[in-house]
């Protein structure tokens, strides 16, 4: 390769001199990051964030994001890097103080689709109102994924008086859920499948902190939390069983569905508890509780077609067992593996 | 519980008390398996009326020799193998395909066959497999795949052809005879293709009832109640359950398509050996999208893990927790046999959907014979 063809590539494309340290990873930062999500902290570009601690514990937590593809309805893999983090923070009750985020792309990544996954972590960001304070960024060699991965840390800092863990839960607790479930993974299922429905399927990628913090501020003393995203409702559901020894019994007919998305997870043959979610949280909170927060989540965007799907039950066997429409009962359990469409 | 689905269950009931003996159902088909026990209907039935599972699982009938075949296309340079998600992970003598992903074989899921035409247009340079499983109701899709790519003139694409029929299956059932039916629950998808007016012979040769159903509970539930009624008036007829979507004649284009495409012939069955007329080859015009004829590979033997029944889970003969290996040996994230692998097959859905006591190993019998 001739340096006019790397010079002309730099400028449409990552090269591997836009991780080496030199100019170009310089112009990369300055033209593309900075320009995207600067801010006082990020824009020092220091080796760390300093970011000012206001109560005595911190929550620290990571994640990182390999969708392919890396676009899908409803969001993609910026979106979905920042949401995750900030999920995971506010499911502990934390209140996010900062991300960062470390890229690594592969060589030959169109610069234009980098802005255009830089401007949706922004955009999340924003919305979550949360800041990017500090970052990384490495080019690899071509090896055919799908072109880049992105892996954030999240800190955050937890009031004192929040007190969230499976050792709260109780048999009569209330189980919610802010609203439809599966649609995430089946968006993504969607497209890698070439599936078309007349509308989209989109995925519900999005920052939960404004509407737990919502629930916290009004004062419902929330046993436990967590977001229901790969494994799906069920997951999360089997964890609190298996982690407090007592029963779950899910109403099937309460669980929020989106017609469509049902449908095509009947055409794939998925059980929509055990497909992924990235805007929904499973709260369980005491049975007094339950319709006072079910008010307030139906009131926030973010959880209008919130319910409650269940209760926390005295059993035998700690299982997750779903009353189903039909009026029969069947066990739940946590997906396997990646699960994988049926063939008729 | 809407007003049909209470409906269906309190026939279903009545029925049963009026029968007054004890009566066993086969659902033939993999997708019903699953939809009975993922909306848990088995509760709601009577203890004299047994559902028992048939042999419409895609991946639990297909013999081992194919998925060894499958295999040993995906070790060759060059090679992509597309197949639906299921196949991946069923154990061959020589691992399974997801294995053979993990040491560098390109192997593709793909949720239809034209995804694999398009593999092959994408790739030029490579060969692609696909490898086409399934009854009547992914046939017709195969055998529009091959008209395509012999009018285009794609040179790149073949299909390991394993594609199996469902009457001949139910036929062979009846004519082993040691599990006694007493009436089927016919496929949804299937009988699309292949129409009612396909299960005549069953019920005018065997006298069995049968009863076209769709997916859904309710629809399920009224497939049972009409399978019942059929049995308490001593009847035998085809009844169709699933009138939107299901004629008597069926789908004429997709089962003119099979016809071209295709030849009826003798076919090995998962643990079952070779059932007569019971699957289809490519039709010696089309010999040349065969992967076996292609890269000159001999379908070897069958050599089943000694002690799995899925042969027997697959023909009714028994419930999953009457083997040794289910539960234990074999679970869904270590499958001995197909029926354990497959979403649709009735080991998995007897593990997931059942509470531990019912999905551990039983001593006792639960299938009549």
């Amino acid at each position: 390769m001739t340096r006019v063809g790397v010079r002309q590539q730099s400028e449409t494309c990552i090269v591997r001199a836009h991780g080496g340290g030199g100019e170009l990873m310089n112009k990369l930062i300055s033209e593309h990051i900075i320009s995207a999500f600067g801010n006082t902290t990020l824009n020092q570009l220091t080796d760390g964030a300093v970011l000012p601690a206001e109560t005595s514990r911190v929550v620290i937590t990571t994640d990182s994001y390999v969708v392919d593809p890396l676009q899908f309805p409803g969001g993609d893999i910026g979106r979905l890097a920042v949401c995750g983090t900030v999920n995971d923070l506010a499911v502990m009750g934390a209140r996010p103080l900062g991300l960062s985020l470390g890229l690594i792309v592969e060589e030959g990544f169109e610069l234009a689709r980098l802005d255009q996954i830089l401007s949706s972590v922004a955009k999340a960001a924003h919305e979550a109102d949360v800041r990017i304070v500090t970052g990384d960024t490495k080019v690899i060699e071509h090896s055919g994924g799908s072109g880049i991965f992105i892996n954030t840390s999240g800190v955050g800092s937890l009031d004192d008086r929040i007190n969230i863990g499976l050792d709260r839960v109780e048999v009569g607790d209330a189980i919610l859920v802010n609203g439809t479930i599966g649609d995430h993974g089946m968006a993504v299922m969607s497209v890698r499948s070439g599936l078309e429905f007349d509308t989209d399927i989109r995925s519900d990628a999005a920052p939960l902190n404004g509407l737990i913090h919502e629930l916290i501020d009004a004062g419902v003393d929330i046993h436990f939390m967590r977001d229901a995203t790969r494994g799906g409702l069920a997951a999360v559901l089997v964890d609190i069983c298996e982690q407090s020894g007592l029963g779950v019994e899910v109403d099937e007919s309460e669980l929020p569905r989106d017609p469509i998305v049902r449908a095509a997870a009947e055409v794939l043959g998925f059980d929509l508890l055990t497909v992924a979610n990235e805007g929904k949280v499973v709260a369980v909170v005491p049975q007094d509780q339950a319709d006072m927060c079910l008010g307030l989540m139906t009131r926030h965007t973010r959880g209008r077609d919130g319910a409650i799907i269940g209760r926390i039950v005295a059993c035998d066997l700690p299982l997750v067992e779903l009353v189903t429409e039909s009026g029969g009962r069947r066990v739940v359990q946590r997906p396997y593996g990646e699960e994988l469409p049926r063939i008729c | 519980m809407d007003e049909q689905t209470e409906k269906s269950v309190s026939d279903i009931r009545t029925l049963a008390r009026s029968i007054a003996r004890s009566v066993q159902i086969m659902e033939v088909c993999g997708t019903h398996t699953v939809s009975i026990f993922r909306n848990g209907l088995r509760a709601l039935l009577p203890d004299n009326v047994r559902l028992i599972s048939g042999p419409g699982c895609p991946v639990c009938v297909t013999a081992q020799r194919h998925i060894d075949a499958s295999i040993e296309l995906s070790s060759l340079e060059d090679v992509i193998v597309a197949t639906y998600g299921d196949m991946v992970r069923v154990p061959g003598r020589l691992g399974n395909l997801e294995r053979q992903r993990g040491v560098g074989a390109d192997v593709r899921v793909v949720n239809s066959a034209r995804a694999a035409v398009r593999l092959a247009r994408e790739n030029p340079t490579k060969q692609v497999v696909f490898i086409s499983v399934g009854f009547e109701t992914t046939a017709p899709a195969s055998a529009a795949v091959i008209l395509e790519a012999e009018d285009l003139a794609i040179q790149n694409l073949t299909m390991l052809t394993a594609h199996k029929l469902v009457i001949p299956a139910m036929l062979a059932l009846l004519a082993d005879g040691e599990v006694p039916v007493d009436g089927f629950l016919c496929p949804g998808h299937v009988s699309v293709i292949i129409g009612s007016d396909a299960y005549r012979p069953i019920v005018e040769d065997h006298h069995i009832p049968c009863v076209v159903a769709g997916f859904e509970p309710r629809g399920i539930l009224a497939g049972l109640a009409m399978l019942l009624r059929q049995i308490a008036d001593a009847d035998a007829r085809v009844e169709n359950a699933y009138e939107t979507a299901v004629t008597p004649q069926g789908n004429e284009v997709a089962q003119r398509l099979m016809k071209k495409v295709f030849a009826v012939s003798n076919v090995p069955w998962r643990a079952l050996g070779v059932i007569p007329q019971s699957g289809l080859d490519l039709a010696p015009a089309y010999r040349h999208f065969d992967a076996l004829v292609r890269f000159a590979i001999e379908l070897g033997e069958d050599l089943d893990h000694p002690q799995c029944r899925c042969g027997e889970v697959i023909q009714g003969k028994v419930n999953p927790n009457e083997c040794h290996l289910f539960g234990t040996t074999c679970a869904p994230t270590t499958p001995i046999g197909p029926c354990m692998v497959s979403s649709e097959g009735t080991c998995s859905a007897w593990f997931k959907y059942n509470r531990p006591s019912q999905a551990t190993r039983a001593t006792g019998t639960e299938v009549k014979k």
